[in-house]
């Protein structure tokens, strides 16, 4: 009897033995760290966006780790480390820290970093050593096609930069048919307004006018004076400097026309200085604070919402880097990191076919806006899901110019409205 | 075609900047024998003291001209007494070096004070429409300022005691020092004038273009241009060969890309300089 007796006990202990390692126990389970790597323009020409970014992408981080990392259906709980390097804004050394990156610091993910040269330098590493990179602020649409398979775009694509202002004024001047694109001539701009000119011709608009200038440009005059009378929309522009110059000008020269919708310049908090004459300006941006995007409005639309609402994003960024507002590049580089947690939360693996399969098959919106990539061989990871907000400066009630998001709905703050008679 | 009478206009009013901004560089020439290349790191300068006065005293920038009349009097005798005055005798290559090594001194201070952000003038003076014609308002005042500045200088040249000394001392150095002329002081007054009218013509530049430290560059190339096509040494020259570089600035870029103006200029450049060296007026 006691023999049965102390089998029984001894039969009871390694049943409650096995039935506590089969329940999941946080406490147990593995734990593992998953290496991002990436590199930073610590310095060099590129070092505002980029620490930006970066920026953006540490919050990220830190918000998984607090949150007890990324945990994986077999109990695995994966927590971020970053691994980066300054690539002083150098193409050269990009590929060279990239290389380190994969074979040295064995990096299972990669983040890009900032500007589509850079990106686009970085995006040749990260495909011939097969690992998986999220370009975060990189908007050249021709990284997407040289046939990469493992490189996924954050930014809207520059050909799509000023559409949305397409299809805003189709709205607001169902009328209009006449464009005059006046550019930059550099690849961004061209990029853009090419892509432009496709958009607005594909919607039965009329380009009439499609003139370059060289970067440095300072006099517009010659431009806007061969405008042709009755154009229902100028649009081009290039960067900060260039952009504000021509604005002006088109003030100045009361340049009559519906819309005047230009690239770069319009969302920047000094553009407000121009004063009266960027008044009814547009411009598109990759995010804005003021944006709206919500559970609600993704739930509309029938797709999924994941990551933190728009306002406990700016919230959160401005209690860990104080009071400045988040940029477009800092929420794109938070959002780089929810594009991969997603993934990698849906693999339920870090493997990469298996992460890519999953990023292959992402359509969530953020608080930065839908993200969803094209699947397709000839443009792979190109960012088909998000849209530029477009911006408008207004008068607010003392009559100072005011910035407000206009479309797309989702994002809407407020109404657009059509130039004033100058 | 309508478009071209505006560019036109529109030109000429900037080639009376660009005139002012010449008649600096060869008054300078006139007189000193001088090749001044501080002369655009000098317009840069009259453009951020134009740009300071006016974003941080809320100064008007027209009225802020006088202020940089001042200063860039002063400004061009402290290069005169520090960087010319020993190297004067020395012949043309002593003297061209000693302005290029002011214009880096300029420059590299510049650009470590004010970086290499553009910065704007946020002055608008409206537009004044005639016909088919609309004038900027900045553009106008610009033309109007340099018109006023040109009859100035004209006056001061023609009517004072300093400037008749200063033209004594351009025609024949050695008989108006025969003559009881100090020409040190007369040659610091003329490089002090040179340095006054490029600064102006900075200044009245900012109030329409944006600028950079580094922007003076293609002012003093123009003003090279201008000088040759005016005739080198000749004021009123400068003011022409200005305008008329101003209109052909605002008539090329009508019928092609604006890549080609400069290539319309310099073309023009070598053909003065080959079929007419002593430019359109002649040289004085």
């Amino acid at each position: 009897m006691r023999r049965l007796g102390l089998g029984l006990t001894y039969l009871a202990l390694v049943g409650l033995f096995l039935g506590f390692t089969a329940l999941p126990n946080p406490a147990l389970a593995a734990e593992k760290t998953v290496t991002l790597g990436f590199t930073a323009s610590q310095t060099g020409k590129l070092n505002v966006e980029a620490i930006r970014q970066i920026n953006g992408l540490n919050l990220w981080i830190e918000q998984v780790n607090k949150a007890g990392g990324i945990k994986l259906p077999d109990g695995t709980v994966l927590k971020m480390a970053a691994k980066f390097y300054d690539d002083e804004s150098n193409k050269d050394r990009v590929q060279e820290l990239y290389t380190r990156l994969i074979n040295t610091d064995k990096a299972d993910f990669l983040i890009s970093p900032y500007s589509s040269g850079l990106a686009d330098a970085a995006a040749v590493v990260a495909q011939q050593n097969k690992r998986i990179m999220i370009t975060a602020g990189a908007s050249s649409d021709s990284t997407h096609f040289k046939g990469f398979s493992l490189v996924y775009m954050t930014y809207t694509p520059a050909s799509l930069y000023l559409a949305g202002a397409v299809d805003l004024l189709a709205k607001l001047a169902p009328e209009a048919k006449k464009i005059a694109i006046i550019h930059e001539k550099d690849k961004f701009s061209t990029d853009s307004v090419n892509g432009l000119r496709k958009y607005a011709e594909g919607k039965g608009y009329q380009v009439v006018m499609f003139e370059g200038y060289d970067s440095g440009t300072t006099d517009f005059a010659p431009f806007i004076n061969k405008i042709p009378a009755g154009v229902d929309a100028v649009m081009g522009g290039g960067h900060f400097a260039d952009t504000t110059t021509l604005t002006r000008q088109l003030y100045e020269k009361k340049v009559q026309t519906k819309m005047i919708a230009l690239l770069v310049a319009p969302p920047e908090p000094k553009f407000a200085e121009l004063g009266e004459a960027c008044i009814s300006v547009v411009g598109s941006s990759q995010w804005e604070p003021v944006a709206k995007y919500s559970p609600e409005a993704a739930k509309a639309e029938g797709v999924e919402w994941f990551g933190p609402t728009v306002a406990d994003f700016v919230k959160e960024y401005q209690a860990k880097y104080g009071k400045e507002e988040p940029s477009y590049h800092s929420a794109g580089g938070y959002a780089a990191g929810l594009i991969l947690q997603k993934a990698i939360e849906k693999a339920g693996s870090i493997d990469t076919e298996k992460v890519k399969a999953a990023l292959d098959d992402e359509d969530m919106y953020t608080f930065y806006g839908r993200i969803k990539f094209d699947t397709t061989p000839k443009a792979h990871g190109l960012q088909l899901g998000h849209q530029m907000i477009i911006i408008q400066w207004q008068k607010d009630k003392q009559g100072k110019p005011e910035k407000v998001a206009v479309y797309p709905p989702a994002a809407a703050t407020g109404q657009a409205m059509v130039c004033p008679v100058r | 075609m309508i478009h071209v009478l505006p560019s036109i206009i529109d030109g000429l009013l900037i080639g009376f900047v660009y005139g002012v901004a010449a008649m600096g560089l060869t008054l300078i020439w006139g007189v000193m024998r001088v090749i001044n290349l501080g002369h655009g790191a000098t317009m840069a300068l009259g453009m951020f003291c134009t740009y300071f006065l006016f974003s941080d005293l809320a100064l008007n920038p027209y009225l802020g001209m006088v202020a940089v009349v001042v200063l860039s009097l002063l400004f061009g005798f402290l290069i005169y007494g520090v960087a010319l005055q020993r190297v004067i005798q020395s012949g043309y290559l002593s003297t061209l070096l000693a302005t290029f090594a002011v214009n880096m001194i300029i420059i590299g201070i510049g650009t470590a004070v004010f970086t290499t952000s553009p910065r704007n003038i946020d002055f608008s003076a409206g537009s004044i429409t005639l016909g088919p014609v609309i004038l900027q308002g900045t553009r106008l005042l610009a033309a109007l300022a340099a018109v006023v500045i040109t009859g100035a200088l004209y006056l001061f040249l023609y009517f004072t005691r300093p400037g008749k000394a200063i033209r004594a001392v351009s025609d024949n150095r050695a008989a108006a020092e025969l003559m009881g002329i100090p020409s040190s002081h007369v040659l610091a007054l003329a490089f002090g004038l040179g340095t006054m009218l490029a600064a102006v013509a900075g200044g009245l530049t900012s109030t329409f273009f944006p600028f950079t430290i580094l922007s003076g560059a293609t002012y003093q190339l123009k003003s090279f241009v201008i000088c040759v096509l005016g005739g080198l040494g000749n004021p009123l020259g400068a003011l022409v060969g200005g305008l008329f570089l101003g209109a052909l600035e605002g008539i090329v870029p009508t019928f092609m890309p604006v890549s080609w103006v400069p290539v319309v200029e310099f073309v023009l450049f070598v053909l003065v300089l080959v079929v007419k060296p002593t430019g359109l007026l002649g040289a004085k």
